[in-house]
């Protein structure tokens, strides 16, 4: 049956453009307990191939936010430690010297924030900022770098690029601010662009607008696209490869049409239960019971199992591997110890 | 008493917030017209979905049925009565028919109260209800009611979940055995595995309480799962009003178009399907909305006379009692 | 100093956070400051300095007589001596038992004027909050005029017209110009509470004006004006010696600190001693009561933890 369906690792370059190994974050607070240490990502592993999009889904507190920002090297030393590899074309960023990494990020790697408006600084222009993003890493004149940065505004399709050069921040809508945010983003056509919750702030007609626009960019720069997201509508129109995340594992991975359609984890299909639809029955949601644990909380053995309705004694003790689920490895892996059934379609 | 069967009627709403500044000097502003005459009605036993992306004056309305703002002009009309027009101890007396749940349920519960305070707060403010000694075992009954375990009765909302944060701020508005439930984007910050949790219990409490709810929501999709009657908002004024299933399977206002096909679909099977109406530019301020119809800035259907004429909320089908306010309607 | 004993985490710490938090957090907060030696320290010195000052009989007597106004000329300003650990003044009183009968006016004034300028504060504060928009622009006016006043220019010109300088005159005059800077904070919490979701669901629910300051907009908008009290109430002694230093102040027959720093400043050079114990338990008076409402502070904060 699936010999029809060629298996998606084959297609893919056997070298990842990114690939991550064993990625644990560990966070200390100071706070009036005297301090303490939580960890929030538990040996993630993830690849991401050459003009491919993965998405990484996950609700709040799953820890797909600090596992990209761990990889950019983005999380302040002082209260996080990350273990584990994350290595780009071969490099480890983890282990690379602050400047090497720095040089690599925003040119090689990019990222796209959920909120434009604090990631962009207040007190400068918009072109400013794409120009001075180009002249950090490239030896271009300012007269260059801004005709690079006005067409690439126009490219992100803000509206008469070359007068709103000048503008400030606060003087663009949402949406313009996020499409300015790509536009720092690709501006040195790095290989890797990884978009955390970047439509999140933003109103549907304009969500629809920006996935769009990524999507088209994406196609154009070859780039590969890490799309880290709750909203599984929002990865369904764009990922190839779906990582669901849950309490700073990940559950299940695979193309998102077998998950969709055969999800392996009980996580999985409830999460796909619990989304209210345009279509499909109106009779009551299926929820999820209970709420996802806290950092300082977790559960043993499998962090979903209290509020799975298949666990059984061992769930409770032992916490699964992502393995690969037959019939197709290894793009499918699941980590649970009684896996939905799959094979059957 | 009459047998009123309108519940909640709103008539002509209009709100306009005078942009900041001093009264005299200054630079004189456009006001911003957050909601620009707004009719609408809900009956008993029912739901009435509001629909808008932010910005459209969606909450400020929320505050204006919940009598909290005076609008600049219209009524708002519980059960036939003007609340801001009683005198202020009859208004806060009536408040208890019409309550409100907000969306932050971190921002909404007083950190420094436990659950069981919060929850006995409207009995504690409404005296003539029950006698003291009855507010608590009241509040523990609220609390089991909405699923909450009354043996955490005394813990502060902080050492709660989201979910049952938003839980206890349903038990509070549920307190005083209100008609109307005004529901404010009340599982917009809820991750999604909890989300249906919550939109299962109001569900649940309008079956056993005959409960009537203005819910307001930015998800096309959660709201189709609540309401049995829908209103679209843009730029402070209805666009379309009608039965659920007529709106969401025959939309016909352009605007409400663009926004169910801009509704991310997860199944993959239909990427890239065909009719998706992708919308260009962001919506226009409030404070300066477009002359004509507020959408023909952002509409392929505009023309000439979209951009002179406000078009007029057509006479009520008689097919799914819709109402739509454009020139050029699908149908 | 300070640092050292803030840095070390309390080796049970890790264990008591991860476990469910049962209790209420009023008790959560309670025990965590309880672990922190610094908060112990300083608490355990202001119990000290309060005891002091109320009952100073109790440790008058441990040096000697005890009695600050049994005085010998003979033993002019002499150095520290067998049971006179800190000397004589130039009186000839013992030294020792003055400093510590002097707590009492010292604190006495800092408390009665941190007081009565923060009765003040919280009434104009949460008038001028929660009123409109007239009353809060009188309010800020008002407290702008005392604001701009020069604070210790504004007490010496007082305090030269008026006739018996006590301590509760004292402290009026002290608290007339610290009232300014508690109101300013503390309208500046009430609006903030004002604006929070929790008090626009209250009117929703019907609550009056009163009901939503008590039970909402005091306490929350409370911590933040505690704190600047405890640490006003350092700075008020600080003033109220300089005062008296400068002859303004407290007059001979109480016995504080600063008549004792003024009494020294014609001799210091000669016999330093004059200087120098007051001074020290001044100093100490003031920071244990800083240290003390900065800890304070970073353990209320309700979302800190």
């Amino acid at each position: 049956m699936h010999a029809n369906t060629p298996d998606p690792a084959e297609q893919l370059d056997p070298v990842p453009l990114l690939d991550v190994k064993d990625l644990t974050v560990d966070l200390l607070s100071r706070g009036g307990d005297g301090g303490s240490v939580h960890r929030v990502v538990h040996g993630v592993s993830f690849t991401l191939h050459k003009e491919e999009t993965v998405a990484l889904i996950g609700e709040s507190g799953s820890g797909k936010s600090i596992s990209a920002m761990a990889v950019m090297g983005l999380l302040p030393a002082t209260t996080a430690r990350v273990g584990g590899s994350a290595r780009h074309q071969g490099t480890d960023l983890l282990t690379l010297p602050p400047d090497q990494l720095r040089a690599r990020r925003g040119k090689r790697i990019a990222m796209i924030f959920q909120d434009a408006l604090s990631a962009l600084n207040p007190t400068f222009s918009v072109g400013f900022q794409i120009a001075e993003t180009i002249r950090a890493h490239e030896k271009v004149g300012r007269r260059e770098a801004r005709a690079r940065a006005v067409d690439l505004m126009a490219r992100v399709r803000i509206p008469d690029p070359a007068s709103r050069y000048r503008d400030y921040p606060h003087q663009f809508s949402g949406g313009m601010r996020q499409r300015i945010m790509i536009a720092m983003a690709v501006a040195l056509r790095p290989d890797v662009l990884i978009a955390d919750e970047p439509t999140t702030a933003l109103d549907v007609t304009v969500q629809a607008q920006i996935m769009e626009l990524l999507a088209e960019l994406r196609e154009e720069t070859g780039s590969a696209l890490l799309l880290i997201t709750h909203d599984l509508g929002l990865a369904a129109g764009t990922a190839d490869r779906i990582a669901i995340m849950y309490a700073g594992r990940i559950l299940e991975q695979a193309p998102f049409e077998e998950l969709y359609d055969r999800p392996a984890h009980p996580y999985t299909r409830g999460l796909l239960a619990a989304v209210p639809r345009l279509d499909g029955d109106l009779d009551d949601l299926t929820p999820i019971p209970g709420s996802p644990p806290g950092p300082g909380a977790l559960p043993s053995g499998c962090p979903f199992h209290p509020r799975c309705t298949d666990s059984r004694d061992r769930c409770a003790t032992q916490p699964p591997m992502l393995l690969p689920v037959l019939p197709n490895p290894p793009a499918r892996l699941v980590a649970c110890h009684y896996p939905l059934e799959v094979s059957g379609a | 008493m009459p047998d009123d069967p309108l519940l909640l009627e709103v008539r002509g709403l209009v709100k306009h917030f005078k942009a900041g500044g001093l009264p005299m000097g200054g630079r004189r502003r456009d006001p911003v017209k957050a909601v620009d005459g707004v009719d609408l009605t809900l009956s008993r036993g029912s739901t009435l979905g509001l629909v808008g992306e932010s910005g459209c004056g969606k909450s400020t309305l929320a505050r204006l049925l919940m009598a909290l703002d005076r609008p600049t002009s219209g009524t708002v009309l519980v059960e036939g009565r003007n609340l801001l027009a009683l005198p202020s101890a009859e208004l806060r007396r009536r408040r208890r028919d019409i309550q409100l749940v907000m969306q932050d349920p971190y921002t909404s519960l007083d950190p420094r109260m436990t659950a069981l305070e919060i929850v006995r707060e409207p009995l504690d403010i409404h005296r003539d209800l029950m006698p003291k000694r009855e507010r608590a075992t009241r509040a523990r009954e609220l609390l089991e009611m909405v699923g909450l375990d009354p043996g955490h009765a005394h813990r502060h909302p902080h050492q709660f979940s989201g979910g049952q944060r938003q839980r206890l701020g349903i038990a509070r508005a549920l307190a005083l055995r209100p008609k109307i439930l005004v529901c404010d984007e009340p599982v917009s910050a809820l991750d999604v595995s909890v989300q249906a949790q919550v939109i299962n219990l109001l569900k649940e409490l309008q079956r056993e309480f005959g409960l009537s709810y203005v819910f307001i929501a930015h998800d096309l999709a959660v709201v189709r799962h609540v309401a049995d009657e829908v209103a679209v908002m843009y730029l402070g004024r209805i666009v379309e009003h009608g039965d659920r299933d007529t709106v969401y399977s025959r939309p016909a206002h352009p605007y409400t178009r663009a926004l169910l096909s801009a509704v991310p679909d997860p199944d993959p099977h239909r990427r890239g399907a065909t009719g998706r109406i992708v919308l260009q530019g962001d919506p226009p301020s409030p404070s300066r909305p477009p002359a004509g119809c507020a959408f023909h800035t952002r509409c392929w259907k505009s023309q000439e006379i979209c951009a002179d004429q406000r078009p007029l909320p057509s006479e009520p089908l008689s097919v799914g009692r819709r109402q739509v306010s454009c020139h050029f309607p699908e149908n | 100093m300070t640092d050292t004993a803030i840095a070390p985490p309390d080796g049970t710490a890790p264990a008591s956070t991860s476990g469910p938090a049962l209790d209420a957090a009023s008790g959560a907060r309670w025990r965590t400051l309880r672990r922190r030696p610094l908060f112990l320290l300083t608490g355990g010195c202001v119990l000290l300095l309060l005891l002091v000052a109320a009952a100073p009989g109790l440790f008058a007597g441990w040096f000697g007589h005890g009695n600050p106004t049994v005085c010998d000329l003979g033993h002019s300003a002499e150095g520290p001596a067998p049971g006179h650990p800190f000397g004589y003044d130039v009186q000839g009183c013992d030294l020792y038992a003055n400093v510590i009968h002097g707590a009492g006016a010292s604190l006495g004034v800092g408390l009665l004027a941190t007081g009565c300028g923060l009765a003040v504060a919280l009434v104009l504060g949460c008038l001028a909050g929660m009123a409109g928009r007239v009353v809060d622009s009188v309010i800020a006016r008002i407290t702008d005029v005392f604001l701009g006043f020069p604070f210790l220019l504004g007490a010496i010109v007082v305090l030269n017209s008026v006739t018996t300088r006590d301590v509760p005159t004292v402290a009026g005059v002290l608290a007339l110009f610290g009232w300014p800077t508690m109101t300013r904070v503390v309208r500046a919490s009430v609006r903030s509470v004002r604006e929070a979701d929790y008090v626009v669901m209250s009117r929703s629910l019907g609550a009056s004006q009163w009901h939503i300051v008590v039970r909402h907009v005091l306490p929350n908008a409370l911590t933040p004006v505690l704190v600047l009290a405890s640490i006003t109430v350092g700075g008020v002694i600080v003033a109220e010696s300089a005062l008296t230093f400068l002859g303004v102040g407290l007059q001979p027959p109480s016995i504080s600190w600063g008549l004792q720093l003024a009494g020294a400043q014609n001799s210091f050079q000669t016999h330093p001693h004059l200087l120098i114990f007051p001074g020290l338990f001044l100093c100490f008076t003031v920071f244990v009561l800083i240290t003390f409402g900065d800890i304070v502070r970073d353990a209320l904060d309700p979302r800190g933890r």
